[in-house]
Formats: C-alpha cells, sequence, structure tokens
C-alpha cells in the first residue's frame, strides 16, 4: 500500500481515483454533459448495440469528452438497428441510425466535437405524451 | 482496470440492511454475474439516502434512476430490464403522492428539492468503506491543505468566519472552541469526538459515521492540527455495531495511506484516532460526563468551568465536538468561510441535518439551510402529515426540547428562533404529532426517559423529575387537580433553576412547552376527566350504541375479559369496570355501533 507522503502525492491519487465516482458526479448534472443513449433492446443488441456502447464510453473516455452514456429501451427504428440519440448541451437530440464502430467514432468527431451533421440522421417523426400535453 | 458503465447504488445504513439491503447486494451481484456484466456494471454500498421512509433505497448511475422499497427478489428484474435492456422497472420508482406520477430521478422529489447536503455530501454517494472513494471527491485534501500550507490561527480563523456552531445542540461556535483550546498551554492536548447520540428519535451522528467515517477523522485531524493535539478519541455508543465496524476500517485504511499515525504530509505532524464505547446513557452526551466515562469513572457530569477546553480527559485541555459539526469542517476549508456563511440566517450558519420521525408520511434524514421554515420541513420535504390527518405538534430537540404548534410553523429554523419559540435545536430530532397525540401523555413518555436516563447525582434532577412523572401520571389517569398543574409548574422551573448540568436544565421543558401551548388539553384532563385525542387509556370509555347495534354478538366474542354482554339480535352493554379498554369490540364492529368517549 503506497503512503501518502504529500500533498501532491494525495493530488495525484485523486486524479487517479476519480474514475471511481466520476460515473455518480456525472449523473448528477446530465444536462450541461453532452448525453448518449444507445437503444438497447433486443433487436439494438442483436445488431451489435453492446460493442458501440462500449466503443463509445472508451472513446469519449480517451478524448476527455465530458459524456453519459446510458443504455436505453427500443426507440422503435429497428429497421436503423444499431441507433444511438446524441443530445449536445443545449440542444435538441438527433438519432443516428445504423451506427457500428466505424460510424460512432465519426459522430463523436464530426458531430459530437465540432457539431457537423454526419449521414444517418433519423428524423424524429413522433412526439412523446409530454410533449403532446404542452399544446 | 475495470471500466465500469453503470454503478448501483444500494443504501447501505442501519435502516435499509434491516430490511434486507445486503440480500439486494448479494442478489444483485448474482444476477450481474449470471448475465455476464461484472465488468461492466458495479454494486456499491454507501451510506444512508436520507429516504429512510421508502427504503430499501437503490439508485441507478449514471441515469439516476431511483428505485424504493426494493426487495432482495426484485435484483433479477433491476438488471435484466434495466441494466440488460435500458429500461426502468416502473413499480419500483417513486410515485409522487400529489400528482400519482412516477418521479425516476431523485432530485425531481419533493423530499430532494429543498434540501442542501453539506454534512451528508458522501451519504448515499460513496462507499463508505473505501477511502479512494473518499479521496476522489476531495477527502483529505483540506487536511493536506491545512497542514502544508497554512498556520493553526488561519484555519481556525476561516472557521471562525464560516459562523459554524454546534451541532450536537448547544450552538457554541465552533471557532471560538477551536481557539480556546489551542491557547491554553500543556504537554498534552486531546480532540474528542462526541458521537453519543441519545435523542429519542435521532440518528443523524450515526449515518454520517456509517456513510462518511472518514470526514470525521480527517476533520479530527484539522482540529489536532489547530489545538496542538496529537491524539483524538472518538466517543460512540456501543448499540452503534455498523458506525463502530465502519469507523475501524477507516481509521485502518487512513493509517495504512499515512493520513493518520506519524509524520502525515511529511510535515512532522503526527495524529492517530482511538474509538472509546459508550454504554448508551443519556447522560453522557454532556461533555464533562463523556468525558468522566472515558476516563473509566462514572459518567456524572462536572460544575463548568473548568471547561474541556482548560482542564477535560484526564486534566488536560479537550476539544470537544459533535459529529456533525466535525462533518462541515472539510467542506468549510476547501470551499471557503463566505461560502458557508452565506448560506442560513444571519446568526445560523450552514445548514443543519434532522431526522424525521413521527406521523409525517416521509420519514428520514435530511439536511436543509438553516432559516428553512418548518412547514417547508414537514410538509414539503416530509410530504404532510400520515393518513391526511391534521398536524398538532412538533417536539424538537427530544427530550431538552419543547414542543412547535401550528403558530410556530412559518418561523426559520434556526438555534436563536427556536429558543425564543420555547424549543431548541437539539441534535435534531423532529418528531411530528398529530391529532390523535395526547400532550400530556407526550410529556410524559419524555419525562419517563429522564427519569430512567438521570445519572442521581443531584436532588433537582433526580427527586424531581419523578415527581413531575407520577403528577403526570396521575392527570393521565383521571386523578389529577388544578393544584396538580400549579404544582407542575412551580416544580419545573425549580429543576431547571438548581439542576448542574444540562440534563437537568433542560428535562422539565416538555412539560412547561405543552403546558403553554396546549393548556386547554391539561384542563381538560383534570377537570372534565376527558383526553381529547382519545389516547388516556383511563379516561376512555367504550360505548355500544342501543340503536346502531344488532347484536350479532361479534364483540362479545373477540373481548378478551367477557365484559360484553348481551342476548342475540338485543343490543348489547359493555362493563366499563371490567373493561380494559383494547379496542378489539371497537376494530370488530361491522355497524359502527361502538364509539369512543
Amino acid at each position: 500500500m503506497t503512503k501518502v507522503k504529500s500533498l501532491a502525492d494525495l493530488r495525484k491519487m485523486k486524479e487517479e481515483m476519480a474514475n471511481k465516482v466520476q460515473l455518480r458526479e456525472k449523473g448528477d448534472h446530465p444536462d450541461q454533459l453532452v448525453q448518449v443513449k444507445v437503444s438497447m433492446a433486443t433487436c439494438g443488441i442483436a445488431s451489435g448495440a453492446k460493442e458501440v456502447m462500449n466503443h463509445l464510453i472508451d472513446q469519449l473516455d480517451q478524448q476527455a469528452i465530458e459524456a453519459v452514456v446510458t443504455q436505453t429501451g427500443c426507440m422503435g427504428y429497428c429497421y436503423a438497428e444499431p441507433t444511438i440519440e446524441v443530445t449536445l448541451p443545449n440542444s435538441s437530440p438527433v438519432v443516428f441510425g445504423y451506427v457500428d464502430t466505424k460510424k460512432a467514432s465519426e459522430i463523436i468527431s464530426r458531430y459530437i466535437i465540432r457539431g457537423e451533421l454526419v449521414d444517418g440522421i433519423i428524423p424524429v417523426n413522433y412526439e412523446t405524451v409530454n410533449e403532446k400535453k404542452k399544446d | 482496470m475495470a471500466k465500469y458503465k453503470n454503478h448501483v447504488l444500494v443504501c447501505g445504513g442501519t435502516g435499509c440492511r434491516a430490511s434486507q439491503g445486503e440480500e439486494i447486494v448479494y442478489n444483485l451481484n448474482r444476477v450481474i454475474e449470471e448475465n455476464g456484466l461484472e465488468q461492466e456494471v458495479q454494486v456499491v454500498r454507501t451510506g444512508c439516502f436520507g429516504f429512510c421512509e421508502k427504503g430499501p433505497v437503490v439508485k441507478m448511475v449514471p441515469d439516476n434512476t431511483f428505485y424504493v422499497q426494493v426487495s432482495p427478489d426484485d435484483a433479477e428484474e433491476i438488471v435484466k430490464e434495466h441494466l440488460v435492456k435500458g429500461r426502468q422497472v416502473e413499480r419500483l420508482l417513486y410515485t409522487d403522492p400529489e400528482t400519482k406520477k412516477h418521479v425516476s430521478e431523485s432530485k425531481n422529489m419533493g423530499f430532494y428539492k429543498k434540501q442542501i447536503r453539506i454534512a451528508l455530501r458522501n451519504c448515499g454517494f460513496i462507499n463508505p468503506e473505501n477511502i479512494d472513494e473518499y479521496i476522489a471527491r476531495d477527502g483529505y485534501a483540506s487536511l493536506g491543505m491545512a497542514i502544508t500550507e497554512m498556520k493553526p490561527e488561519e484555519v481556525i480563523r476561516i472557521i471562525i468566519d464560516s459562523g459554524l456552531r454546534g451541532r450536537g445542540g448547544g450552538g457554541f461556535p465552533t471557532g471560538l472552541k477551536w481557539d480556546i483550546t489551542r491557547k491554553v498551554e500543556s504537554d498534552q492536548k486531546y480532540v474528542v469526538c462526541n458521537a453519543d447520540e441519545g435523542d429519542p428519535g435521532a440518528f443523524m451522528d450515526r449515518s454520517i459515521l456509517e456513510g462518511d467515517p472518514h470526514s470525521v477523522l480527517e476533520a479530527m485531524a484539522i482540529n489536532g492540527y489547530c489545538t496542538g493535539a496529537n491524539q483524538g478519541l472518538i466517543y460512540i455508543r456501543a448499540e452503534y455495531p455498523l458506525a463502530i465496524s465502519r469507523l475501524k476500517i477507516a481509521i485502518q485504511q487512513a493509517r495504512e495511506y499515512g493520513l493518520l499515525g506519524k509524520d502525515i504530509f511529511g510535515t512532522g505532524f503526527d495524529f492517530d484516532v482511538e474509538l472509546r464505547y459508550g454504554a448508551g446513557a443519556f447522560v453522557c452526551g454532556e461533555e464533562t460526563s463523556l468525558i468522566h466515562s472515558m476516563e473509566g469513572l462514572r459518567g456524572e457530569p462536572t460544575v463548568k468551568p473548568p471547561f474541556p477546553s482548560e482542564s477535560g480527559y484526564k486534566g488536560k485541555p479537550t476539544n470537544v465536538n459533535n459529529v456533525e459539526t466535525y462533518a462541515n469542517i472539510p467542506v468549510i476549508l476547501m470551499k471557503g468561510a463566505k461560502w458557508f456563511s452565506s448560506i442560513g440566517t444571519e446568526k445560523s450558519k450552514g445548514t443543519k441535518v434532522f431526522a424525521l420521525a413521527g406521523k409525517v408520511n416521509n420519514v428520514g434524514l435530511i439536511e436543509v439551510p438553516m432559516g428553512t421554515t418548518l412547514r417547508e420541513v414537514i410538509f414539503d420535504i416530509g410530504g404532510g402529515i400520515k393518513d391526511g390527518k391534521k398536524f398538532k405538534a412538533v417536539q424538537t430537540g427530544g427530550p431538552s426540547g419543547g414542543c412547535l404548534t401550528e403558530k410556530h410553523l412559518d418561523i426559520p429554523i434556526d438555534y436563536d428562533n427556536l429558543i425564543a419559540s420555547g424549543s431548541m435545536m437539539g441534535s435534531g430530532g423532529m418528531i411530528v404529532m398529530d391529532e390523535d397525540d395526547c400532550m400530556v401523555s407526550m410529556a410524559k413518555f419524555y419525562l419517563d426517559f429522564t427519569v430512567e436516563e438521570s445519572c442521581g447525582k443531584c436532588a433537582p434532577c433526580r427527586i424531581g423529575n419523578k415527581r413531575l412523572y407520577e403528577m403526570l401520571h396521575k392527570i393521565t389517569e383521571g386523578k389529577g387537580t388544578e393544584e396538580d398543574l400549579s404544582n407542575l409548574r412551580n416544580l419545573s422551573n425549580v429543576i431547571k433553576d438548581t439542576s448542574l448540568c444540562g440534563l437537568g436544565q433542560t428535562s422539565p421543558n416538555p412539560v412547561l412547552s405543552t403546558m403553554e401551548n396546549f393548556w386547554d388539553e391539561y384542563m381538560a384532563h383534570v377537570k372534565e376527566d376527558k383526553c381529547p385525542a382519545g389516547q388516556c387509556k383511563s379516561l376512555m370509555q367504550y360505548i355500544i350504541s342501543e340503536e346502531k347495534c344488532v347484536g350479532c354478538t361479534l364483540c362479545s366474542r373477540v373481548c378478551p375479559v367477557d365484559a360484553i354482554t348481551g342476548d342475540k339480535k338485543a343490543p348489547h352493554v359493555i362493563n366499563p369496570t371490567t373493561c380494559i379498554k383494547c379496542g378489539a369490540c371497537f376494530e370488530k364492529c361491522k355497524f359502527g355501533a361502538i364509539s369512543i368517549q
């Protein structure tokens, strides 16, 4: 067991330990971060959504992008699985279809980092119960 | 190292553990393994989430879904639905009592909306048995900063400027206490943590120690550096086994990391902490009694001065602070005095943790800024009174405090306002009472407690409280007179004025405050032989209405003492001399023919 011999030691240790609670801290204020939802129903999983999700988590982490990646239920675009929904801070969610790991990397480098739209966007063609009520 | 993409936080407080929290953790881990997710999902036992009413609580991260009243059998569904398929398990979500809608995120729940968590910052967030998680949350950084970059006076100045006052109930300015201990010269000084939480219904100190033990250890070390002590002692009651075991683990881990022990942070500063167990005597929460108990003597108070800061444990200068007070210290140093003093009221800064109990919908542990009103605490956070009954009173400050009524609901809670209203902050127990609670019986309950807990050293407390109890008992039996009421008041004042320690000086408070606020209720007991709340059994009478009774004989069959007689299909009668008022007939009658008078 390493001993903490100075304040610098402790700070270094904190950096190393940060990932232990990062996930929980991010969960406290997801609206200020990039939120990625991966559709993980049977159809999604069968088309490789799990690999895509792991890839997204790894890539976002490596590039030090503050993001929350969660799985969600079926989005209904079973023909275009795996599908992911990306919400940048202060903007509306955008859904991408046919996302494999390659496409995921492209979404990170072009949409998440630079805000450019990439091919494969599925136009949202429904409104949720909550939105309906507001009218 | 495995990279977890989900954390499942399971409440590991005493309450939730008692409701099979451990089995939930076991089952979750089992099902997670069966589904091959052990590299992706981490199950973490945390401290108390505070929402004890709906425990056991399980929180899913990072999507922050909050599941309530989870049973071990639900583990399978949580894993297969939530973790594998990403679908929330709706039936386990909290249902908002007003809108009847499911609320999935805790921050949208009325219970959490008005809370600010400083002392409880890590409770329900980190694993209390893992020092790494504490360090990841800036743990021990305040200690490091203080002892490597600051002078003791500078640290104390921050604590004084923050306006932090003792959270054990007295409300003495913490920084000032530290400064007094610092200024006394001695070859040996001690830092003591008072974890002898004794108020019935208060459990905030236990929850902090169970949920975030390192914050207390860190603050004690900071205190040691400021006052010149190198030995810390935690006086904790033996009835808190979980808190004790987590403290032991925490002390062990801190020593392994060199954060306790010799030459901390390479500065030459030594500090270590040991535990001392109390046998669970209320009087030992009083600091002189506590110190005597630690010395192996009888837990009896002695006259102050000398204050422990001058002559305490083994005659040496000793700084005694409460658990919650310590839990605030690392945050104050990290965020600054200004930040802390911006929260709260003019004379009471920061937040206070309350243990909400009694007839309130959301029983639990809450932390609110000073200055929050009782109405906000009881109705917004507490969710109002159980079963739609009417609010009657709330007892704050435990057996030393008083009751507050409807007219006090909008007073901002702080040390001074509570005293001005005839109660006190105490350690933060809040027991809510509804229309069915008899205030004379309530006062009697607390007196019963103080009679038990009086150490017996001084006569006013030893004999006086016993006499108070006897008078209250007489009144609840319907045998009291108006003279008893004036004796009750006189004796209460004498006990207050002549007792040696805080226990005796405050023990008549429940009597005085209920007499002040509910005089009519006392009079009804004495003059009309009636208990308006219907709680005093001796003053109650069960009566069968002749018109409503159909003579089904059900009541006479359930009566355990054969007090009910009557022929089939003819009205029955209760014999009041044999009736023991158990209420069995009342509950069984299908025709509403039995009433209480």
